[in-house]
């Protein structure tokens, strides 16, 4: 062992650790650390790594329930499927490396979470993605946009894991600072889910897939710190999803291999938090010679070793009498790997180069002495002032024809149509896409080997979130539920992306806090359990945070995948509108920011009970037929649910009885508990009111004929004029 | 009849392949790995859709070089049934089985869409059968599936009945806005002068089932069926 050292606040600085937490890991270990130590326990005890902000509210999340089969600590979560399966699936971020290199940023952000769902013996079938970017009318947001999304595109394409849904959202607040969440979810037998363990001692550590190079070392620290431009420069690695699909058939092709005790991709801090968290699920040691891998580059430190985040890598801990065999799957896929050690009983993460020991630290003081911190939050006086404001005047101001209004709104940025986004995303290879991106309030997939549908989306407002947190976090849980309904799918398991600006901020951290609060109760309520999730911290620029953005990500499930329904209003049938508890608002909606430029007053309340009854309706009368379409009234308000129903439908909607006047509320007010269905023509309103009983308020706004959108008073609008302003939006 | 698929390392629509043609009355698919020079007594071979090797270079350069592509040359010049499917297409030009190269789209992105292709010549066993003229609709979605052939090249194609496929209108009226990867003169798909090897940009694997989109692909299964049970692939 090398000398110990005295550190100055910059060497302390480079590992994201205060000086307290050096001297606590000090007084811990019992003697100071060495160089290659101190990079290790800065990486482990980063916000990243070690979630030491934010475990102590993670404990708020429900993460049990009868169809989890695995909850959140693995390498991603899983539910019961029927027919023998599971859905394995989590949600990543990649925000801080997108900031500064968009297109390597946001495909390795693909790669990492593709990783994360086959290491878990689950072949992925689909990709979502969350991305959030300052306004695009800006050069250079447009340039994030565009990089983001090839990189997104180029990734998942080459894999051939079709991209099927998700969301793209644009505020002021994401300038310096993009969100890029990537979601995976994969398909498993139920008893053959793989953990990354390292059990019994002896058992030898395989490191396969790409050599290892200086790239990314300290992503993890990098990623836990407030401006990524000014602190880590080169730590961007580079993607090969080439490389990335070898190694995918190969771990795949090994499922159920007696050889195979664990799998463990290599993603923050690599080698690092793959063998030390492979160890710990088993409370083993593992001992490594670092001279034994294979790099990329000469002249490589044992700390650059231990800390390289090269993409495209995976550790097998395999029974030593199999090594042989394993290799063989790899030959045959041309893929190199490395005998780098084995599993040892003492419990210490011990690091050799050749004949040297550099590193001992005990894997207890990297994983469980992780210091927490519970702080205080608190709200700013500035944003109780925008919450409670009185918008009544302001919506007043707004002086322009109702359908100009819509048309305005339709040709916004986070409303208008995505095509451009999602065209540049393979979304029907794996021919199992039934309702694909812009056609359905949730994507869905057939699953192959069943017929079963497995809907999954992506939902988060965070204005609201920004607004009131605690609504907020309720309101993406109840809105990712509801998209679900729309295609008669009921959820699994929730997954989540907690994109927050830097937690020792005490507004931030009430933001943090508040919102898992409102996500923690609206799962309880809901009976979701939260069996995966990521938590992004320090997402600021300019010392200014993103908009909190705890984002969902749902999987749920239907018997039959063809028996499902998307948006667009079928020709010939009734048009209702169905309530199930809480009144539209104007707060914080987007009609407010869109037409006064102001982003105020108080979001809207979800109603829980009420929620759950409407969502029954909506499963029921999708699985028995008589619903045609049904979409769920968010962003834009009716106005813009209607709307987007006739263009995806190509038809329009001629109202009767519906006589309302030119109440923005009622148009384009926002609220948590309502869908506009169509319905077979053939149901009666008296046979619709038996159907739906007292499970929700029901109002019949129409037929869906004609080309002209009918609101009421308001003068008709063509289907092609409102077509033309919602694809106007991008590029 | 026995369809091999054959799997490249960066192959990603072979098993898409392989499901689709289990449907397709008469069919046995099996996979064929590229290292393998065992066509396991094929009747009919595709290469199907993805990135063979990773493609940084040229799509489909490198797959050349694959041990398996000198028994499908083989197997191509006596007669056998050859159907590339995108990447696979590039493959085929690659490999100069095929005439003409496959450039980056116009508009210079990946493109995923619903499509739809005239059958401009039905002069192969792929399409025995399927009226000229015939309007289906299909998935596209690649980033380099700009047809280009020079003006002999092309006038050739045309004379010999080698344009199997165009992009249209439902209608099928070829036009600009119809053509979304600027190939010239709208060519989605080509076959050799003996029509046995066709190349298409479009995936009717992945067009082959109602509830994803549309069932027109499966013409070119069921059409390969018909004509190796009549005998009308001379091999």
């Amino acid at each position: 062992m090398s000398t110990p050292v005295t550190l100055t606040d910059a060497e302390l600085r480079e590992v994201a650790l205060s000086r307290q937490e050096y001297d606590l890991g000090v007084r811990l270990l019992g003697r100071e650390t060495n160089r290659v130590e101190l990079g290790i326990l800065g990486a482990m005890w980063s916000e990243h790594c070690g979630y030491k902000n934010s475990r102590p509210l993670l404990g708020m999340f429900p993460t049990e329930g009868p169809e989890v089969l695995q909850g959140p600590g693995e390498n991603a979560g899983a539910v019961r499927l029927g027919g023998g399966l599971a859905a394995v699936f989590k949600v990543e971020s990649h925000n801080h490396p997108s900031a500064i290199e968009p297109y390597q940023g946001a495909a390795t952000g693909v790669g990492g979470i593709v990783r994360d769902i086959f290491t878990m013996g689950a072949r992925p079938v689909a990709l979502l993605n969350s991305l959030r970017f300052g306004p695009p009318d800006e050069p250079n947001n447009r340039r994030l946009l565009s990089g983001v999304v090839r990189g997104v595109g180029d990734y998942g394409n080459s894999l051939g894991i079709p991209t099927v849904g998700g969301e793209v959202g644009f505020s002021a607040s994401y300038r310096g600072n993009p969100l890029v969440n990537a979601m995976c979810v994969g398909v498993a037998p139920a008893d053959g889910l793989v953990r990354g363990l390292a059990g019994e001692p002896g058992n030898v550590l395989l490191l396969v897939g790409a050599d290892t190079g200086r790239d990314g070392i300290h992503g993890a620290t990098f990623a836990s710190v407030d401006d990524p431009h000014a602190s880590h420069k080169g730590v961007i690695q580079v993607g090969n999803p080439f490389l990335e699909k070898l190694l995918m058939e190969a771990c795949l092709e090994l499922l159920g291999s007696p050889h195979v005790v664990g799998m463990q991709d290599l993603g923050a801090a690599g080698l690092t938090s793959s063998s030390v968290e492979c160890a710990g699920r088993t409370g083993s040691g593992v001992d490594i010679d670092v001279s034994r891998v294979s790099r990329r580059e000469t002249g490589m430190t044992p700390y650059e070793v231990m800390l390289s985040e090269s993409q495209e890598r995976m550790l097998l801990v395999v029974r030593p009498d199999g090594v042989d065999a394993v290799r063989e799957v790899f030959e045959k896929w041309d893929l190199h790997s490395d005998v780098i050690g084995q599993v040892t009983a003492d419990g210490t993460l011990r690091v050799r180069d050749g004949v040297e020991v550099v590193c001992e630290l005990p894997i207890r003081l990297l994983i469980e002495d992780v210091p927490r911190y519970t702080r205080e939050g608190k709200p700013s006086a500035q944003l109780l002032e925008r919450r409670e404001r009185d918008i009544t005047p302001l919506a007043a101001s707004v002086d322009l024809p109702v359908e100009e209004q819509l048309l305005r709104l339709l040709a916004s940025p986070n409303i208008g149509s995505k095509r451009w986004v999602w065209e540049q995303y393979d979304h029907t290879i794996g021919t199992s896409t039934v309702l694909g991106p812009g056609s359905a309030d949730a994507a869905l997939m057939r699953v192959r080997q069943t017929g079963e549908g497995m809907a999954v989306v992506m939902d988060c407002n965070s204005r609201y979130c920004l607004l009131d947190p605690y609504s907020g976090g309720m309101g993406a849980v109840v809105e990712a539920v509801r998209n679900l309904a729309c295609v008669g799918a009921k959820p699994l398991g929730l997954t989540n992306c907690l994109n927050f600006g830097n937690p020792e901020k005490p507004e931030v951290y009430w933001h943090l806090k508040e919102s898992i609060r409102g996500m923690s109760d609206a799962c309880r309520a809901l009976g979701i359990p939260v069996v995966s999730g990521n938590v992004s911290l320090y997402n600021e620029s300019e010392d200014e945070a993103v908009n909190p953005t705890p984002v969902v990500g749902m999987v749920g499930s239907l018997p039959d995948a063809s028996k499902s329904v998307g948006i667009g209003f079928k020709e010939g049938s009734d048009v209702y509108l169905l309530s199930g508890g809480g009144q539209p608002t104007l707060g914080a909606s987007e009609w407010l920011a869109v037409l006064t430029g102001e982003e105020a007053g108080m979001p809207p309340m979800p109603d829980l009970d009420a929620a759950a009854r409407l969502h029954d309706v909506l499963r029921t009368g999708i699985r028995d037929g008589w619903i045609q379409s049904a979409h769920d009234v968010s962003e834009g308000g009716l106005a813009v649910a209607l709307a987007e129903c006739c263009i995806a439908g190509d038809v329009g909607l001629a109202t009767s009885e519906w006589s309302t006047g030119a109440d923005p509320v009622e148009l384009f007010g926002e609220g948590h508990g309502r869908v506009v269905i169509s319905v077979h023509a053939q149901v009666s309103e008296e046979d619709l009111a038996a159907r739906i009983g007292d499970s929700a308020r029901w109002e019949r706004l129409g037929r869906a004929e004609g080309k002209h959108l009918m609101l009421g008073k308001a003068a008709p609008i063509p289907v092609s004029s409102l077509s033309e302003a919602y694809e106007s939006v991008l590029p | 009849m026995k369809v091999g698929v054959v799997t490249f390392p960066g192959s990603n629509g072979d098993t898409d392949c392989i499901e689709t043609l289990k449907l397709v009355e008469g069919c046995e698919p099996q996979l064929i790995w590229h290292k393998s020079t065992d066509l396991m007594g094929a009747d009919a071979l595709i290469l199907p859709g993805g990135f063979a090797h990773g493609d940084y270079l040229r799509p489909g350069s490198i797959a050349q070089f694959s041990p398996v592509m000198r028994e499908v040359a083989r197997f191509a010049a006596s007669g056998g049934p050859v159907l590339g499917i995108c990447n696979g297409f590039q493959v085929l030009t690659e490999a100069g089985l095929l005439p003409g190269a496959l450039l980056r789209n116009q508009y210079i992105l990946f493109h995923c869409a619903w499509t739809h292709v005239r059958v401009s010549s039905n002069r192969s066993p792929w399409l025995e059968g399927v009226e000229e003229g015939t309007v289906l609709r299909m998935a596209v979605a690649h980033g380099q599936g700009n047809y280009f052939a020079d003006t002999e090249t092309r006038r050739r194609l045309v004379e010999q009945g080698q344009v199997a496929f165009e992009y249209c209108d439902p209608e099928g009226n070829t036009s600009g806005e119809s053509n979304h990867n600027g190939s010239v003169d709208s060519i989605a798909g080509v076959t050799n002068e003996a029509g046995n090897i066709l190349g298409m940009m479009p995936h009717p694997e992945r067009s082959s089932d109602p509830l994803l989109g549309s069932a027109d692909g499966r013409v070119l299964f069921e059409s390969l069926v018909r004509s190796m049970a009549a005998g009308a692939v001379g091999r």
